[in-house]
């Protein structure tokens, strides 16, 4: 019973750690896409953010510039998607596939260039990384069975990216539902026409809904490289950005949806290394990959409408022009 | 996408604005060579040389070209049509998948010239197929194209690992790979088929395919703007409301026009599969999928321009791999970062240089049409 429990919370944990960077690149593209911007460029942006986040602390040796560094490589990929998708009006899936394949071949070539380790960044030192935070009482609650041990393996005892990644779900709940940028960004997503016409700018919303989508992708791949690694390897991101896009619309571009999809696709995966190679009762051996494949394949059920229905803001993918 | 200012001569439209939208890419692509400490010129110089400059490299070089070609085309029908076909990478990897099945499971009891047309349905229907499901879905059920392809990329590779790994993989060995087809399941390669009328090229993956690839262009010019179909496919395109007033059913165009799409696609995998490796392996596709988007873009979704842009494309590929060989500090994704600048300038800011140019050719002509007047004075 003590065991199996200890193997809940350890999967509990795992899935934490994989769930982290879902969480934060699912936020992020919920605020692109409430406010009409398609992003696909998730991964993208992710995947610069842990470049740059690596190489700057490879470098400085401060985890802190690093993010930083991280969150403006991400900024400014955002911003290159503004400028051509709402500057321009150019497709915006064009736009966001064209940032996901220059990235993943410029980390590599900046990455040889600058560090000749094949696209690797060298190995960080504890002090350049995010590392973990007990929190307070954990070590003095431990003992205490089931909520002392809930307490101090599950809550306490990961970095603050994690703790950030977490909170960045109450926060984006309350700046969309609750303020008037929030309202004004959803407007904007639905219908351009009505808020132009209310006198606010259109572009000016959707740039700061592109902006605070690199902020936070700039995060996640900051988590990536430095928090939960200790270096930038070459393709890192490995596909999570696209999970995250999958998690988005599992969660029908909802915050606290998003989130239970993010916690369920990082469940799945964080069950997938565990089950590797062990028979289950009644179905026997179940290949890794499909679990691994299960979130794309549960977002394309739920796309099709078999089971309830994601609807997407309406204007998504549209650019606005003002003057016909 | 968005349509180009009207009032430009079609020569500045097709002709200027994409020339002009590579060069900013490839400007872009020198001042990164610049920025690693290389000589852009110098870089240039090898990779051409590397591409064009002896046999071994155009054959290699006309063999990315095959595979560009397909993908090209299967994403220009698509835009055609209206729709963004971005699993190209699933489409090939299943097409191949086909190919594979079909030659494995005949290559000991048919010849050649019978492997070869059924190597090809095996490749487009598998293919075809694999890009049924997300057309259905969109035209059924509603749900977006750009996402359900993308997912099924991530489902095409989980089912092609299990399938090496745990089906096709021949027994007692460890690397996922089928055993090796038959001879008669072989496409030939041009270097034979060039020995058999006495001529001796070096050898290299470039097959019989790439003929196909060029059938194929010819087909999707004649299918787009020389039949019924086409017809309706460009009106589903342009204004779906208008072409169901004109009698177009657009849920079956977009399911006819990915199912061709993917069949394209799918023929990656007829050139790879039957033309190169001779058995089912992964990765085989190694995102040629993805750089049809970037072909199609830079040719317009004309199959002449696809041609082009393919051939421009095997160059970087080909020239690409030279120049990683020769210059330590280059690496071959350097070619994986062009790409993405090309579909950038060429696809997202495809219009960005347009009010420039509209406004030099607006100068232009009044300052032509005020030395006219002068003229007559």
């Amino acid at each position: 019973m003590e065991e199996a429990f200890v193997f809940v919370v350890l999967t509990m944990n795992a899935t934490i750690r994989v769930a982290t960077p879902l969480i934060l690149c699912a936020m992020a593209g919920m605020f692109s896409e409430r406010s009409g911007v398609i992003d696909i460029s998730l991964e993208g942006k992710m995947l610069g953010a842990a470049f740059i986040a690596a190489s700057v602390a490879a470098v400085t040796g401060s985890p802190w510039l690093a993010l930083t560094a991280g969150i403006a490589a991400a900024t400014c990929l955002a911003l290159l998607h503004g400028f051509a998708c709402i500057t321009h009006h150019g497709n915006q899936v064009v736009s966001g596939v064209a940032i996901n394949i220059l990235v993943s071949g410029l980390t590599v070539v900046l990455g040889i260039a600058w560090f000749h380790r094949g696209g690797q960044t060298p190995s960080l030192e504890a002090t350049a990384r995010f590392m973990p935070i007990s929190l307070p009482l954990s070590e003095y609650l431990a003992d205490v069975p089931v909520l002392g041990t809930v307490y101090s393996r599950l809550v306490s005892g990961h970095n603050l990216l994690v703790y950030v990644a977490f909170l960045a779900v109450p926060l984006a709940w309350w700046v969309l539902f609750r303020t008037r940028f929030g309202l004004r960004l959803r407007a904007v997503g639905e219908n351009p026409k009505a808020v132009d016409t209310a006198g606010i700018s259109v572009t000016w919303l959707r740039y700061r809904a592109v902006l605070i989508c690199g902020l936070l992708t700039g995060i996640a791949g900051t988590y990536l490289s430095i928090a939960n690694n200790a270096a930038f390897v070459r393709d890192m991101t490995a596909g999570q950005g696209y999970i995250a896009l999958a998690a988005l619309i599992f969660g029908k571009w909802r915050p606290w949806t998003a989130f239970g999809a993010c916690l369920l696709f990082g469940f799945l995966n964080a069950v997938a290394i565990r089950l590797q190679g062990v028979p289950l009762p009644a179905i026997g051996e179940v290949p890794v990959v499909f679990i691994e494949a299960l979130p794309y394949l549960l977002t394309v059920v739920l796309l099709a409408g078999f089971v309830g229905k994601a609807v997407a803001p309406k204007a998504i993918g549209e650019p606005y022009v003002k003057e016909r | 996408m968005s349509a180009p200012p009207a009032e430009l001569p079609r020569w500045i439209d097709i002709g200027l604005i994409p020339v002009i939208n590579i060069c900013l890419a490839l400007l872009v692509s020198g001042l990164i060579i610049v920025a690693i400490g290389e000589n852009p010129f110098a870089a240039m110089a090898i990779m051409i040389r590397g591409a064009l400059g002896y046999g071994e490299g155009i054959g290699y070089t006309l063999y990315y070209t095959t595979n560009f070609i397909f993908t090209g085309l299967a994403v220009a029908i698509a835009f055609h049509a209206g729709l963004f076909n971005i699993g190209g990478e699933g489409q090939a990897y299943i097409g191949g998948l086909g190919v594979g099945l079909a030659i494995l499971a005949f290559d000991s009891s048919l010849p050649f010239f019978l492997l070869l047309p059924l190597g090809i349905l095996a490749a487009a229907a598998f293919g075809a197929a694999w890009a049924a499901i997300p057309a259905w879905l969109q035209a059924y059920r509603g749900s977006h194209i750009v996402i359900t392809t993308i997912m099924f990329n991530f489902i095409a590779y989980a089912v092609m690992v299990y399938l090496m790994v745990n089906v096709l993989i021949k027994p007692g060995q460890m690397s996922p790979e089928s055993r090796e087809f038959a001879d008669a399941g072989h496409l030939p390669f041009i270097h034979e088929m060039l020995a058999g009328i006495g001529i001796t090229v070096t050898p290299t993956p470039l097959n019989l395919s790439i003929v196909w690839a060029l059938v194929c262009c010819v087909g999707v010019w004649a299918y787009i703007w020389r039949t019924r179909w086409g017809y309706e496919l460009r009106a589903v395109g342009h204004n779906e409301a208008a072409a169901v007033y004109a009698g177009a059913r657009p849920r079956h165009i977009v399911v006819a026009a990915m199912c061709i799409s993917g069949a394209l696609a799918g023929f990656v995998g007829f050139n790879e599969i039957m033309g190169v490796h001779h058995r089912l392996l992964l990765n085989f596709p190694a995102g040629y999928g993805f750089t049809g988007i970037a072909v199609s873009l830079m040719g317009r979704n004309h199959p002449v321009g696809v041609v082009l842009a393919s051939v421009l494309f095997g160059v970087l590929y080909q020239g690409g791999a030279e120049l990683a060989f020769e210059v330590p500090t280059i690496t071959r994704e350097l070619v994986v970062t062009i790409q993405g600048l090309v579909i950038l300038f060429s696809g997202a800011l495809a219009y960005m240089s347009t009010p420039w140019v509209t406004r030099a050719w607006r100068a232009l002509l009044g300052w032509r049409a005020g030395a006219a007047v002068a003229e007559e004075a």
